[in-house]
């Protein structure tokens, strides 16, 4: 694109500066990383020497990872995380994509009402105190719903998904309905295998939000057992407590270095998403432009 | 769009009897009763149910929790019946308590700061990609300016104190060569700089994206116009490009402004022990600190009230401007 509509090349410097320019910013986003893995993977001896942080080790080993595996807080939150995340990504996608269905119906009973208050949700938020209020009154404080259902349903999400319901050809759902096929088996049958694309990315977006989610679990989460791994995260890398033998489980009798165990964790807590990243990344930038256009 | 009607059958279905019942049938044209409509979608209301109670539950009825910015609110006492004071937690406000002051103070220079820092640098680097000729390159960086922002604050809390913080890679550097450390993440003074700067390196690869669809629908043959009479590459970036993207850029600014008492809540709490309160104090750590953390709910609440307020405020006046530019830029091309 860019080469066809630019008639004349440009000059050599120019070109020069250019590839520098790009290579550094690409380099500091790539160079943390990079030290992050190479610390926790590194030997004791290269870490104490280095002063905590190891740009690429001389020796790998595993005795970070098998420390925080071996059962401690950071194993009891890689569990909550990843239920917290399955449980919610499926009530999420339940719930945004049937509420999408009915909104795409036109003209059916309460459809613009409905809509509407799906839409003002994106124009406000009521504020964290009242949240905090209607969790607790709810008896969610320190349930593990309280991390799910507050942020369940994301209105930018049924947007999203409602125009795409709305791109279905008419021919299709019509057929279906002169066979005697009602809005459920409409949904199930035809709409739902027609978006997996979009169910996906939509998917993957509720499911890095409940990964990542940090602002709830600090407000409604008190007991420290039940924390996600993102409040781990926080206490014992970010704030730096001691991660002693006791808090990494029974069967650990030699404590990796600190800092190892620190971007142990800081790894198991970014591999999920970089694990995902590829899929989400091959269809976001459409789901984007989407949302922005039409919602 | 997808309903215009294909068959008289259908039509009746989706948008009442338009015409369309059969001769001989008693129901009157164009109406059906509320109810009849209500059985006849019963099936889709069922559907729409649990995505509903979640938006009402969670979305609406916390709005009335904001009643207690009238009340001195005692948590242990059941909701609602804590005594109400009127105006008296707003009165706080206004009368200029000093903690609230300098929250507004820190917001309003964080926003100011970011508008300046962290809105102009996806223009810019969308600019630099969409000059490269290789589809290739420009793919792979992408890729990696993306990934940032789907990491969550905790994490890249994390990095940067890697990196800067006082035993990260650049004070171990600058140890290893005799040299003093200097404390980035721990000094007060260049806390609005920091967090800018975290925010540049999360986000401004993703917010390209837009920039990016916008360039690419910038007609070329106005390109080779502008080079055929003669204009150079600078040029045609000042004459061609840039007002090919001063919609967009103006939408997102004011939509940005809209948003101005908002700045990144996770993000500083996470790194306010470091700094303390009188640098790193903005509207929304004040309504955690204050309110569920000190327990003065009725004015925290009072807070995050006006602060709500002025936030549709700005946003509907910006969607209100953004509207008028918006056609502005469709009338121009």
């Amino acid at each position: 694109m860019s080469a066809s509509r630019r008639l004349d090349a440009p000059p050599m410097p120019a070109r020069v500066l250019k590839g520098i320019a790009l290579t550094v910013i690409c380099a500091l986003v790539i160079i943390p990383f990079v030290g992050i893995l190479s610390t926790s993977l590194a030997s004791r001896e290269q870490v104490n020497a280095a002063g905590g942080f190891v740009l690429l080790p001389s020796s790998v080993t595993l005795d970070a990872y098998r420390s925080i595996f071996a059962g401690g807080v950071v194993s009891q939150a890689m569990l909550v995380s990843i239920g917290i995340t399955l449980v919610g990504t499926t009530v999420s996608l339940v719930a945004s994509t049937m509420l999408a269905y009915a909104l795409s119906r036109h003209g059916s009973f309460g459809q613009k009402p409905m809509l509407m208050l799906v839409l003002l949700t994106l124009l406000f938020s009521p504020g964290m105190i009242p949240n905090y209020l209607v969790v607790k009154e709810f008896g969610l404080l320190d349930s593990y719903w309280a991390l799910i259902l507050p942020t369940a349903l994301s209105g930018f999400n049924v947007i999203v998904l409602r125009a795409f319901f709305m791109g279905v050809p008419a021919e299709l759902t019509d057929s279906a309905r002169i066979d005697g096929a009602g809005h459920l088996t409409i949904f199930t049958r035809i709409m739902l295998p027609l978006s997996k694309a979009v169910l996906a990315v939509i998917g993957l977006f509720y499911a890095v939000g409940y990964w990542n989610a940090f602002f709830n679990a600090l407000l409604y989460m008190n007991d420290s057992s039940k924390w996600p791994l993102q409040l781990v995260l926080r206490t014992y890398v970010v704030n730096n407590a001691e991660l002693g033998a006791s808090d990494l489980g029974a069967t650990v009798d030699v404590v990796p270095p600190q800092a190892s165990v620190q971007m142990a964790i800081l790894v198991v807590t970014i591999v999920p998403i970089l694990i995902v990243y590829p899929f989400l990344q091959k269809h976001f930038a459409k789901g984007v432009l989407t949302g922005a256009v039409k919602g | 769009m997808s309903h215009t009607a294909t068959s008289p059958v259908l039509a009746r279905d989706r948008n009442g009897p338009a015409g369309t019942e059969p001769a001989g049938s008693p129901a009157p044209r164009r109406q059906i009763r509320w109810h009849q409509r209500f059985l006849r979608d019963r099936a889709l209301i069922m559907m729409a149910l649990p995505g509903l109670a979640l938006v009402l539950g969670f979305h609406y009825l916390p709005l009335v929790g904001n009643v207690i910015a009238f009340q001195d609110y005692v948590p242990f006492l059941p909701f609602g019946s804590s005594p109400w004071v009127g105006w008296e937690n707003f009165e706080i406000i206004f009368n200029g308590d000093p903690a609230f002051l300098r929250a507004l103070r820190n917001t309003l220079v964080l926003t100011l700061v970011q508008v300046l820092f962290v809105f102009p640098a996806p223009i810019a680097l969308a600019l630099l990609l969409n000059s490269l000729l290789s589809e290739r390159v420009k793919r792979v960086v992408q890729s990696i300016l993306y990934m940032p922002h789907f990491l969550s604050w905790v994490i890249v809390v994390a990095v940067f104190q890697q990196m800067v913080g006082g035993s990260g890679l650049l004070n171990n550097t600058l140890r290893a060569h005799g040299l003093d450390p200097i404390s980035l993440m721990g000094n007060s003074d260049l806390f609005v700089g920091l967090l800018t700067t975290q925010v540049i390196w999360k986000d401004t690869g993703w917010a390209t994206i837009l920039f990016l669809a916008a360039l690419s629908q910038i007609d070329s043959s106005l390109y080779e116009a502008a080079s055929v009479d003669g204009a150079s590459r600078t040029r045609q970036l000042w004459h061609v490009t840039l007002p090919g993207i001063r919609g967009l850029i103006i939408l997102l600014l004011i939509l940005r402004l809209g948003d101005s008492l908002t700045v990144g809540f996770e993000q500083i709490i996470l790194q306010q022990q470091a700094v303390g309160l009188a640098a790193s104090e903005v509207l929304d750590t004040y309504v955690y600190n204050n309110g569920i953390v000190g327990g003065q709910w009725g004015v925290s609440a009072a807070v995050g009230l006006v602060k709500g307020l002025v936030g549709v405020l700005l946003v509907l006046g910006a969607n209100k401007v953004a509207h008028i530019f918006g056609e502005a830029g469709v009338y121009k091309s």
